[in-house]
């Protein structure tokens, strides 16, 4: 956790599967993540359509077919695993972590995981918990395993510096 | 009293009970209407019923400011609570989360009625390939991810098609679970009251609630951040209760000063009680009779013509200071037949003046001429006739004969060198005249504001709180009438389908309709049929998959949520109760006799383009055939301010020419007229270049204060006149003439201080003007021909 909190920012591709009980076969997206410790996490989407998601503080902002909204964290406690889990770990902000998850780490330094399960029900009635894997202060592997089945995969791939 | 003498006292009586139970009868109006032409323009009556009732004016914008955030969010829930309990709110908004809830079940429930994606094509094969491909990448991206669970029953993303056919609407955003300003300083309500905004005791009673609601509820949560937390209001109905406070509490500060000073002057001068209540009466009989007047000829009483009306028959008080003073000793025969003449020249003078605002195409103006025409000639009448008959035997007043006589002296030495008088007179003149000339073009001021009590922090404070919220400022609206809510909401339907092109030209931002919120019949019944039946849609979606990851055995709920909408109910405005859209709904639409009126706020393009091009909206819906109209508020409302001060400068002007006529003949002689005319002239000229020196922008209460200083100088001018016919000045005449004008320079001139713009207006134009009127009718009559 020490190791995530030095690091101040980072930026990687990802590309990111979604397994949905609803879906023939798995929808594909991919973007750019960026991350300005310790409150700000950017997700932006290139395919299949642009969008921009931006955690900044309490604040969500997104960016979508032209329109821009603001939401509050707080306010969509749906939002909370997809994108404060990313963050807090990134920022290494385990009290951040174990208040809205409870967190079980596995395995060693050089390859771990973290299991993350919504402490609050209205969350893991759609989210049963959070995957992350992970090599030192690299992140790796995103997997949402969501109540009713679905799942999604979100590789992380260090971004070449531009 | 022998039954001669006694018949003025019965005739008076009669008049008085008769005028008591006209005024009693009659009907009084307080609203806006008496600045409305008798024959307004659709836009005027528009303008009026908006500042009167139109829904902008029962908004009630709360703020919470101080204290921490979470303090504020509960403190805004406790009091949103208490006041969706209050039946003096139709609508109470604060983003909580138990509205948003309520709002998205509704949305969820209704989309296929309110979503403008619904057409025909949109459930062909493929339409439906289309918008589920849409969703399909919608899944993809995070907020997808929160609306997935929905996607089997609502692949064709409808319910995000609401969300953002509402969203182009502002909203502020909530945080802590309540709306709260850009700054995150203060968390927003915003109260809609359920009586309309003129009603000005009802909004004062809901500003009551609301402050007692907040009280309650900052001593029910009791934390320790909640005491810090202040409740911060603004709004149409803010406005109109702290100005009436103002008004009320100036004018009964300042009338009990007032009182009192004249009291003492006059029991001073009086010696006697019983004269001092006397000489009320010719005032008093002159307002009920002045109330009754207007009320016979038009049918109601406007507010503003009872707060001005009395102050311009003010020259009534003078009356009977004349009377008293000047018939001391007991010889009322010899005033009767030597002064009596006088003081009905200069009432007939102020009868002049006043009677030309009668023609006004404002009735405001017009009642304002009929009231104090009648209470003037009643005054009088009472003067001449009843005082006489009611004067106590005994009485005598302090003979001021001796004092007049000194102030005779030194006027006579003044007149002796009669060239440095009009030397003055007419370097004065010359000054001010040149004064005038040069602040010509910002000498009035063109703005209905100009006359508004409200300062310029609370104004400040308004345009904060709007900002906050987001809610409309309706300076430029959209306006659509029907004869029923439906067809006023299809007439908004068209006009905002006629403005779309305009706001991809950037003409104008955006444009919010009521349709929104609850879409006409018409085009709800559209919409439902443009729904599949289940074959038919089971038929287009197997064709729609084809190429789509999406599985079409899931989609059954979509199905069955289709066939639900095709054959359930459309939606009526009852059905949106409980959720904001309601007060979406409300607040932009207004029922009225003749009617519905949907109302469509314009929103400029950005900051880069703040004002809109009117004539390029107008251009628009009239080329789509919409019978709608375009009301720049701000304008409309400067326009008919602009009207009505135009309308009552040609009327005192036509009043002046009035006044000329009638001294020529009655004077039967140009000179004397004119030197009657000249400190009258002199002293508006000179009070209308001080107020231009001091950059005061003229306003129709200075006219008004104008015309009050030719009514009440004309008094002063043609007793010296006569006086001069006469001979000399006489001490008790010139005494009378100082009492009265001290008189009204201390009622006027304490009206100078009340911090009320209208009634400002008045006191600095008829304190300094009614002063000068007397010095001026004073210094410049002639030396004394007989002596």
């Amino acid at each position: 956790m020490s190791l995530l909190a030095a690091r101040r920012h980072g930026q990687v591709d990802f590309v990111e599967q979604h397994f949905l009980a609803v879906l023939k076969r798995p929808v594909e997206s991919f973007g750019v993540m960026t991350y300005d410790a310790p409150r700000r996490l950017e997700k932006r989407t290139v395919e299949p359509r642009p969008e921009r998601l931006v955690l900044d503080g309490d604040e969500v902002t997104v960016e979508r077919k032209g329109h821009t909204h603001v939401l509050e964290l707080a306010a969509y406690p749906s939002l909370l695993p997809f994108i404060e889990s990313l963050r807090a770990t990134l920022a290494g902000d385990l009290p951040a972590l174990e208040r809205a998850f409870n967190v079980d780490f596995s395995g060693n330094l050089q390859r771990w995981t973290l299991t993350l399960s919504p402490r609050d029900p209205k969350v893991s009635s759609t989210v049963s918990r959070v995957r992350i894997d992970g090599s030192r202060d690299v992140l790796s592997k995103v997997e949402i395993f969501e109540a009713n089945g679905d799942r999604s995969l979100m590789t992380l791939r260090n971004h070449p510096a531009p | 009293m022998s039954v001669r003498r006694a018949w003025p006292v019965g005739v008076w009586l009669g008049c008085l009970a008769l005028a008591a139970w006209v005024a009693l009868h009659a009907r009084y109006v307080a609203d806006l209407s008496a600045f409305l032409p008798a024959r307004p323009t659709p836009a005027q009556r528009l303008l009026v019923d908006q500042l009167r009732d139109g829904p902008g004016s029962r908004l009630l914008l709360i703020a919470l400011a101080g204290g921490d955030i979470e303090a504020r969010a509960e403190l805004s829930e406790a009091l949103a609570l208490a006041l969706r309990g209050d039946r003096e709110f139709s609508n109470v908004g604060n983003g909580d989360s138990a509205t948003a809830d309520r709002d998205r079940e509704f949305l969820f429930a209704h989309r296929y009625l309110l979503s403008d994606a619904v057409t025909p094509e949109h459930f062909t094969a493929a339409g439906l390939k289309a918008s589920m491909q849409d969703t399909v990448a919608d899944l993809a991206s995070p907020e997808g991810l929160a609306l997935q669970s929905l996607v089997v029953r609502d692949p064709t993303g409808e319910m995000l098609a609401v969300i953002d056919q509402l969203s182009r609407t502002q909203a502020p955003r909530p945080k802590g679970g309540v709306w709260t300003s850009a700054d995150g300083s203060r968390s927003l309500l915003i109260a809609e009251t359920a009586a309309s905004g003129s009603d000005t005791d009802a909004q004062e009673h809901a500003l009551a609630a609301v402050r007692a609601a907040f009280e309650a509820a900052r001593a029910a949560i009791g934390m320790p951040h909640a005491g810090r937390v202040e409740l911060v209001m603004s709004g149409p109905g803010v406005f109109a209760v702290a100005s009436r406070a103002k008004i009320e509490h100036a004018v009964v500060r300042l009338s009990i000063a007032s009182s009192v000073l004249v009291a003492m002057i006059l029991l001073v001068v009086y010696r006697s009680p019983s004269a001092l209540v006397l000489g009320l009466l010719p005032v008093a009989s002159g307002a009920l009779v002045g109330v009754a007047a207007v009320a016979l000829g038009f049918g109601v009483v406007h507010g503003i013509t009872l707060g001005f009306g009395i102050t311009l028959i003010g020259e009534a008080v003078d009356y009977s200071i004349y009377f008293f003073i000047q018939s001391a000793g007991g010889v009322t025969e010899r005033w009767e037949q030597r002064l009596w003449p006088t003081m009905r020249l200069g009432m007939l003078t102020s009868v002049c003046g006043f009677a030309s605002l009668l023609p006004s195409g404002f009735p405001g103006l017009a009642q304002l001429g009929a009231y104090s025409v009648s209470g003037l000639v009643a005054a009088a009448a009472v003067t001449r006739f009843v005082l006489p008959v009611l004067l106590p035997r005994n009485f005598s007043v302090r003979d001021l004969a001796p004092a007049g006589g000194r102030i005779a002296s030194r006027l006579r030495s003044i007149r002796a060198r009669a060239a440095i008088p009009w030397t003055l007179a007419i370097f004065l003149a010359a000054a001010s005249t040149g004064l005038l000339i040069i602040a010509r073009h910002t000498l009035w001021s063109g703005e209905l504001s100009s006359l508004s009590p409200i300062p310029a922090a609370q104004l400040r404070l308004d345009a904060q709180l709007r900002a906050d919220l987001g809610a409309p400022d309706s300076l430029d609206l959209v306006v659509v009438s029907g004869a029923s809510l439906d067809a006023a909401l299809a007439g908004a339907e068209r006009a905002a389908r006629a403005l779309e092109p305009l706001i991809a030209e950037k003409i104008i931002g955006g444009v919010d309709s009521p349709a929104v919120y609850l879409p006409s019949h018409e085009t709800q019944a559209a919409r439902r049929a443009s729904l599949p039946d289940p074959a038919t849609l089971a038929r287009n979606l197997d064709h729609a998959v084809d190429d789509l990851p999406l599985d079409a055995g899931q989609l059954s709920p979509f199905k069955s949520d289709v066939e639900a909408a095709r054959r359930g109910p459309l939606m009526s405005a009852a059905d949106l109760d409980g959720t904001s859209l309601a007060a979406g709904l409300t607040s932009l639409t207004m029922h009225s006799a003749g009617g519905w009126t949907a109302l469509l706020p314009l929103h400029a393009a950005g900051a880069s383009h703040p004002h809109i091009d009117i004539e390029r909206v107008r251009l628009a819906l009239a080329a789509a055939h919409c019978s709608a109209q375009v009301l720049d508020l701000k304008h409309e409302s400067d326009a008919l301010y602009s009207d009505y001060l135009r309308d009552a400068m040609r009327l005192s002007f036509a009043g002046s020419l009035a006044i000329v006529v009638l001294l020529l003949i009655a004077l039967k002689s140009p000179g004397r007229a004119a030197r009657v005319l000249a400190p009258l002239v002199l002293a508006v000229l000179v009070v209308a270049a001080a107020l231009a020196l001091f950059q005061v922008r003229l306003t129709i209460l200075h006219l008004v204060g104008m015309l009050l200083i030719v009514a009440i100088g004309s008094n002063y001018a043609l007793f010296f006149d006569s006086q001069h016919r006469d001979g000399g000045d006489s001490g008790a005449t010139l005494a009378s003439l100082c009492i009265a004008n001290a008189c009204t320079v201390i009622g006027f001139g304490l009206l100078s201080f009340s911090g009320v713009p209208v009634l400002e207006a008045l006191g600095t134009t008829v304190a300094p003007g009614a002063l000068l009127a007397l010095i001026f009718a004073g210094i410049l009559t002639p030396p004394a021909c007989i002596v």
